[in-house]
C-alpha cells in the first residue's frame, strides 16, 4: 500500500495537513532558535511561528498566486527579535527544503509549486531586510539620542559645575592663575590681576618662568622644575614679584600640579595670598623692636641677638666691643631738660654711627647714655682700639644743642678676644666694669679689659646689681654711735650710720656701697629709709626717757639723732618734703635732728643748691658741715651757708694722740674752734680715740666728740643704757 | 577651552561601552562602529561570546520567573545595561504591572535609554548608580519613592559583579547591600569565570585584554570565588551552576558548549 517514493505531502500519510503544517513548524523553530537571542522558550516560538507557517502554505496555494504575506512573515521574524542574518537563510533553507514537501502540491504542477515557493522566498527576504533596515534605523535613532541626552545631561552638570569653578575662581579673595607646564599663564583670576597692578594682559602674556625675582629663595625654581616634571604635587613658598610698576609684591605662594584623567601632569595650578602688607607691617614691628626710636640704633634686644650671634660663630673668629658711657651727661640733662639731652643723645649716635661703617661693624644704644660697638673681623685687636679712638675723637668736636656748645665726654670700656672664648653675658659685664675703670681714671678715655681689674671690679658690679634687691628685703640696718657732750659726758645724741648685711659678704660699711648707691640713683629710696629708721628711733629713745627718767632727760635734753645727706639726696628735689613728712609723721621735733652734709658737697653751692638746706635749717633741724677740714676749707663761705655744727675731720684729732700733741694741730684746732665760736656754730670732734684726748679738746673748747673712746657703733638698746648712765668712758 | 580636570567627566561616545558591546551581541543595534569594533575584536578570541550573553539573558528570565513565583514584587536591578528584548520590567511585569523595577548603571546613556524605553511606566525606573557605592543607591529617590526595602526584594547582579575591580571591593558592596535587604530577598548572580571556555586559556587572556584596553577590565573569578558573594544567603537549587542548568525551561535543550561558560545561582536571605 505504501508508495516506495512517498513524500510527507502527498497524503499517502496518515496525518492531516494540520499535523503535516505542525511538523513543518517545528522543523523551522528547531532550525533558527539556537540563531535567535530572544526572551521566548523554544516551545513559545514555535507556537509564534505556528501562524506564520499557515500564512507560507495559504499563500503557496492561494489563487490568484500573491507572494505578499511571506513579506508579513519576514517582517514578524524581526518583531520576534530574529535579527540575525543566520535567522533568514535557515528559514530559506527550510521553506526551500520543506514547504512544498509537507503542503502538498495537490492542485499545483511540481514546477507551479517550486516556482511559487521561490517567489514567497523572494518576498520573505525583502520583508525581513526591510524590517530589519526599518527596526536598525530605529534602534540607531534612539541610542544616538540616548547618547544625546545623557550628553546633554553631563554638560548641564559641568556647566553647573564650571559655573561654581568660575564664581568661586572669579570671587576668590586669593590670587589664582592655572598655567600650563611650559609656564604659559592660562587664566587669572580678577584678584591676581589686581594685585599685579590691574592689567590682565600683563600677566596673561607673561611665562611664569619670566617672574623671577631677586629676593626668590634658592630652592623656589628647583621646586618649579621639580613639579612640572611631575616629581612634586606642590609646594609653598614665600615669593616676591614685581608689580606692572616696578613695586614689589610679595606673596605666600602655593602651586599645585593637576593631573587628567590618566595621572599625566596637566596644569599648575597657582594660588596667591598678597602678603606685602602684612610683611612690611611685620618689617616695621621688627625694626620697632629692635631699634632704639630716639636715636634710630640697634637697641639692647638687636645688639644682644648680634653679639650672640658673633660669639657662637667658631672658634677662629675674634670679635672687638667698645662699652661707651657718655660722662657727665646727667648733669646736661638735669640742667637743660629732656628734650635737649635727647637731642644730644641723637648727635653723639650719628657721630658714633659714622665711626663704624665698615661691614661686620655695628652701634646700638643700651640705653640712657649707653652705647656699644661692635666689630668682628680677622684684625679686631688692632680694629677695636681704633675704633675707641675714633669714638672719642668723634666726640671731641662740642655739640651744639639750643645754641649752646657742649662738649661731650665719653669713657670706653673695651673687650677684644676669641668668639668662642665667653658668654654674651660675660662679654658685657667684662666691657661694664672696664668703662668704668675708664671714667674712675677720669673719663674721655678708653681702657682695655683684663681679667685682674675684672675680677676687682666684680664684688664691686656684684654689689651695685644687688642693691635695689637688698633694700627690698631688708638686707640694711642701722648702727648709731653716740655724740657725747665734753664738759660733762652726758650723751647729747646720736650718729646713724647704715650697714648692709650682705648674704656672702657679711656686715659691710657703707663706704663700700654708698657710693654705688650714689651712682645707680638707689641712695634717695635707701637715704629715705635710714632718715625715717632713725628719726623713729630718736622718737623711742625720746619717749622713753621722758617716760622712764624724766628729770635726767629733761636735765640733758632730748636726744638728737644725726643723719648723713648724700651729694644725690641734697640735690633730690623731694628733700625738704620727705623729711618734713617723716618727722611730721613720727612726731619727732624738728631741732632733734642733724643732717651732715660733707663740705666737698658744698664746695661751689649756689643759692639754688643752699635752698633746701636752708629751708631745714629755718624750721629748727640743725645742717652739720661733715669732714671739715679735709677738703678746700674755704672758710668766709661759712658765713652764708645754713649751718650750725661743724665736724671736725678725725685727721685733726689723730696729731693728738701723740705725746706731746702736735703744737701746730692743737693752735689750728684752737683757731678753728674759735672761729666756730664766733660764726655761733658748734663743734664736734670726731675719732676720739683716749682720754688725753678728749680732755685736750674739752680744754680746746670743743663742745662735742664722738669716737671708741666713748663707744663703738652699735644697736640702738647700747646707746639708751648709755644715755640712762650718763656715764663717761666706756669699758670697752 | 579645554575642560578643567576637576570637571565631571562627560559622554565621549568616541569610547566603547560595556552596555553597548552587551547590546551588538545580543543582535540589537543600539551600538555605535566604537562598541562593535571592540565586540569583534573580544569573538576574535571567543567566537562564542555573543551564544554566553543569550544564555545569561535567559537565565535572567527564568530567575526573574522564579522570584515572581516566590512571591516577589520588587526588583533591584543594578548593572542593568541597555535594555534590549526580555527586559526585567517586561518579565517581572507581565500580567502583574503594579510590580517594582529599578534600574540602576553607572553608564548614562544606558540609564537615558532605559528611562526612555520607560516612559509612562509608573512603576519602572531608572537611575544613575554604581555597584561599588550601594549606599548612594540605596538612598537614592528613585529607590525611596519605588521600592519598600521592609519587604523582600529580588536584587539582580547580572553580568556586572565581574566588572568590580577586587580593589573596589565587591564584596563588601554585596554584603552592605544584603544588609538592606527585608528577609526573603533574592540575590540573582552571574558571573564570568574561565570555567567551561571550549578555548586554550590564552584566548581567555586576549578576551580580557580587550575588556582591560577599554578601561572595563573584566574580572574572572573562579566557582568559589563566586560563592562568597552568597554569604548571608541561602543558595536555592540547582545552587550555583552554569547558566543553562539552572532551572531550564525544557530538559533536551540543545545548548551550544560555550552557553556553559561561567556561572548563576539565585540566593535567599533568610
Amino acid at each position: 500500500m505504501t508508495p516506495p517514493h512517498r513524500t510527507p505531502g502527498s497524503g499517502t500519510d496518515q496525518d492531516n495537513p494540520e499535523d503535516r503544517l505542525r511538523r513543518f513548524t517545528t522543523i523551522w523553530s528547531r532550525a533558527i532558535y539556537p540563531a535567535t537571542a530572544m526572551s521566548m522558550t523554544r516551545p513559545e516560538f514555535e507556537t509564534y511561528l505556528a501562524p506564520l507557517a499557515q500564512e507560507l502554505a495559504d499563500a503557496l496555494h492561494a489563487r490568484p498566486f500573491d507572494p505578499a504575506p511571506a513579506a508579513g512573515v519576514g517582517t514578524a521574524l524581526i518583531t520576534a527579535n530574529c535579527t540575525d542574518p543566520d535567522v533568514l537563510s535557515r528559514t530559506l533553507g527550510v521553506i526551500d527544503s520543506y514547504l512544498v514537501l509537507y503542503r502538498g502540491t495537490e492542485d499545483l504542477t511540481a514546477e507551479d509549486a517550486r516556482a511559487r515557493c521561490a517567489r514567497l522566498q523572494h518576498s520573505l527576504a525583502a520583508g525581513f531586510a526591510q524590517a530589519l533596515r526599518e527596526r536598525t534605523l530605529c534602534e540607531q535613532e534612539a541610542i544616538a539620542r540616548s547618547a544625546l541626552r545623557a550628553r546633554s545631561a553631563a554638560e548641564e552638570a559641568l556647566h553647573a559645575t564650571e559655573a561654581r569653578f568660575r564664581a568661586v575662581f572669579e570671587g576668590a579673595a586669593i590670587g589664582i592663575s592655572i598655567a600650563d607646564l611650559d609656564g604659559n599663564v592660562l587664566e587669572v583670576n580678577d584678584t591676581l590681576t589686581k594685585m599685579f597692578g590691574g592689567l590682565e594682559h600683563h600677566v596673561l602674556s607673561r611665562n611664569v618662568r619670566d617672574w623671577v625675582h631677586p629676593e626668590d629663595v634658592s630652592h623656589v625654581w628647583r621646586l618649579y622644575d621639580e613639579l612640572v616634571r611631575g616629581e612634586r604635587e606642590h609646594y609653598r613658598v614665600e615669593k616676591a614679584y614685581y608689580r606692572n610698576d616696578g613695586t614689589v609684591l610679595w606673596t605666600n605662594l602655593t602651586v599645585s600640579l593637576l593631573r587628567d584623567a590618566d595621572g599625566a601632569p596637566q596644569y599648575q595650578l597657582a594660588l596667591m595670598e598678597d602678603t606685602t602688607e602684612r610683611r612690611l607691617l611685620n618689617l616695621r614691628l621688627r625694626y620697632e623692636a629692635t631699634h632704639d626710636a630716639l636715636t634710630g640704633l640697634p637697641n639692647r634686644s638687636l645688639f644682644s641677638e648680634r653679639l650672640e650671634k658673633t660669639l657662637s660663630a667658631g672658634d677662629d673668629s675674634r670679635f672687638g666691643l667698645c662699652y661707651l658711657d657718655l660722662d657727665g651727661f646727667k648733669a646736661i640733662n638735669d640742667s637743660l631738660g629732656h628734650s635737649a639731652g635727647d637731642r644730644l643723645l641723637a648727635e653723639v649716635a650719628d657721630r658714633l654711627q659714622s665711626c663704624a661703617t665698615a661691614p661686620g661693624e655695628m652701634v646700638a644704644r643700651l640705653g640712657g647714655d649707653e652705647f656699644v660697638a661692635l666689630i668682628t673681623g680677622p684684625a679686631t685687636q688692632s680694629g677695636v682700639t681704633e675704633l675707641a679712638s675714633r669714638i672719642l675723637g668723634a666726640l671731641s668736636t662740642p655739640v651744639t644743642v639750643d645754641g649752646r656748645d657742649f662738649t661731650v665726654r665719653g669713657s670706653i670700656g673695651i673687650v677684644e678676644g676669641r668668639a668662642a672664648d665667653r658668654s654674651a653675658a660675660e662679654v658685657l659685664r667684662s666691657a661694664d666694669i672696664t668703662m668704668y675703670r675708664a671714667k674712675a681714671a677720669g673719663g674721655n678715655r678708653y681702657e682695655l679689659a683684663d681679667a685682674e681689674a675684672d675680677a676687682r671690679a666684680i664684688t664691686r658690679h656684684g654689689l651695685t646689681t644687688a642693691l635695689p634687691a637688698a633694700l627690698e628685703r631688708g638686707e640694711f640696718f642701722i648702727e648709731y654711735q653716740p655724740l657725747v657732750h665734753l664738759d660733762d659726758g652726758s650723751v647729747h645724741g646720736a650718729e646713724a650710720l647704715v650697714r648692709w648685711c650682705h648674704p656672702q659678704h657679711g656686715v659691710l660699711g657703707p663706704d663700700r656701697f654708698i657710693p654705688l648707691a650714689e651712682h645707680t640713683g638707689l641712695i634717695v629710696p635707701l637715704g629715705r629709709w635710714v632718715l625715717e629708721q632713725s628719726v623713729r628711733q630718736a622718737m623711742a629713745w625720746h619717749e622713753q626717757l621722758s617716760g622712764g627718767a624724766g628729770g635726767a632727760g629733761g636735765a640733758a635734753g632730748p636726744l638728737r639723732i644725726n643723719v648723713n645727706l648724700s651729694p644725690t639726696q641734697l640735690h633730690h628735689p623731694g628733700l625738704v618734703g620727705d623729711t618734713v613728712e617723716v618727722l611730721d609723721r613720727v612726731g619727732l621735733p624738728p631741732g632733734s635732728l642733724c643732717l651732715e652734709v660733707t663740705e666737698s658737697a658744698l664746695i661751689g653751692a649756689d643759692e639754688d643748691l643752699l635752698k633746701p638746706l636752708r629751708q631745714l635749717s629755718e624750721m629748727g633741724v640743725d645742717i652739720a658741715l661733715d669732714d671739715f677740714g679735709t677738703g678746700y676749707s674755704n672758710l668766709a663761705n661759712l658765713r652764708r651757708l645754713p649751718v650750725s655744727v661743724l665736724k671736725l675731720d678725725r685727721s685733726f684729732t689723730q696729731g693728738m694722740q701723740r705725746h706731746p700733741a702736735d703744737p701746730v694741730d692743737l693752735k689750728i684746732v684752737e683757731g678753728i674752734v674759735s672761729l666756730a665760736h664766733s660764726l655761733e656754730l658748734a663743734v664736734t670732734v670726731e675719732g676720739v680715740e683716749t682720754g688725753a684726748q678728749a680732755e685736750q679738746l674739752r680744754q680746746l673748747g670743743c663742745d662735742t666728740a664722738q669716737g671708741w673712746y666713748y663707744a663703738r657703733p652699735g644697736p640702738p638698746e647700747r646707746l639708751h643704757a648709755l644715755s640712762l648712765a650718763d656715764a663717761g668712758p666706756s669699758s670697752n | 577651552m579645554e575642560r578643567p580636570a576637576w570637571a565631571p567627566p562627560g559622554i565621549d561616545i568616541s569610547v566603547p561601552s560595556v552596555s553597548r558591546i552587551y547590546d551588538y551581541y545580543l543582535g540589537g543595534s543600539r551600538n555605535f562602529e566604537v562598541d562593535r569594533d571592540a565586540a569583534r575584536r573580544a569573538m576574535e578570541f571567543l567566537p562564542g561570546l555573543p551564544v554566553i550573553m543569550k544564555a545569561n539573558r535567559a537565565f535572567m528570565r527564568r530567575a526573574v520567573k522564579f522570584a515572581r513565583t516566590e512571591g516577589i514584587t520588587q526588583f533591584l536591578d543594578i548593572g542593568c545595561g541597555i535594555p534590549s528584548f526580555g527586559n526585567v520590567h517586561e518579565v517581572a511585569q507581565d500580567g502583574s504591572p503594579m510590580n517594582r523595577v529599578l534600574y540602576v548603571d553607572h553608564d548614562p546613556v544606558a540609564v537615558e535609554h532605559s528611562q526612555a524605553v520607560l516612559d509612562g511606566n509608573a512603576y519602572a525606573s531608572a537611575t544613575s548608580g554604581d555597584l561599588r557605592e550601594p549606599r548612594k543607591i540605596l538612598d537614592s529617590p528613585e529607590a525611596a519613592g519605588l521600592l519598600d526595602l521592609e519587604r523582600p526584594v529580588a536584587l539582580l547582579l547580572v553580568a556586572v559583579l565581574h566588572f568590580v575591580q577586587d580593589e573596589d571591593e565587591p564584596y563588601r558592596a554585596v554584603a552592605e547591600l544584603r544588609d538592606a535587604l527585608a528577609p526573603g530577598s533574592l540575590l540573582v548572580v552571574t558571573h564570568a569565570s574561565p570555567h567551561g571556555v571550549p578555548e586554550p586559556p590564552e584566548r581567555v587572556e586576549g578576551m580580557t585584554g580587550v575588556y582591560r584596553s577599554l578601561g572595563n577590565p573584566l574580572v574572572m573569578r573562579a566557582r568559589e570565588e563566586i560563592t562568597r558573594f552568597f554569604d548571608g544567603f541561602t543558595l536555592v537549587a540547582p545552587g550555583l551552576v552554569a547558566m543553562p542548568d539552572w532551572r531550564p525551561d525544557q530538559p533536551d535543550a540543545q545548548e551550544d558548549p560555550y552557553a556553559f561558560v561561567g556561572f548563576g545561582g539565585v540566593g535567599r536571605k533568610p
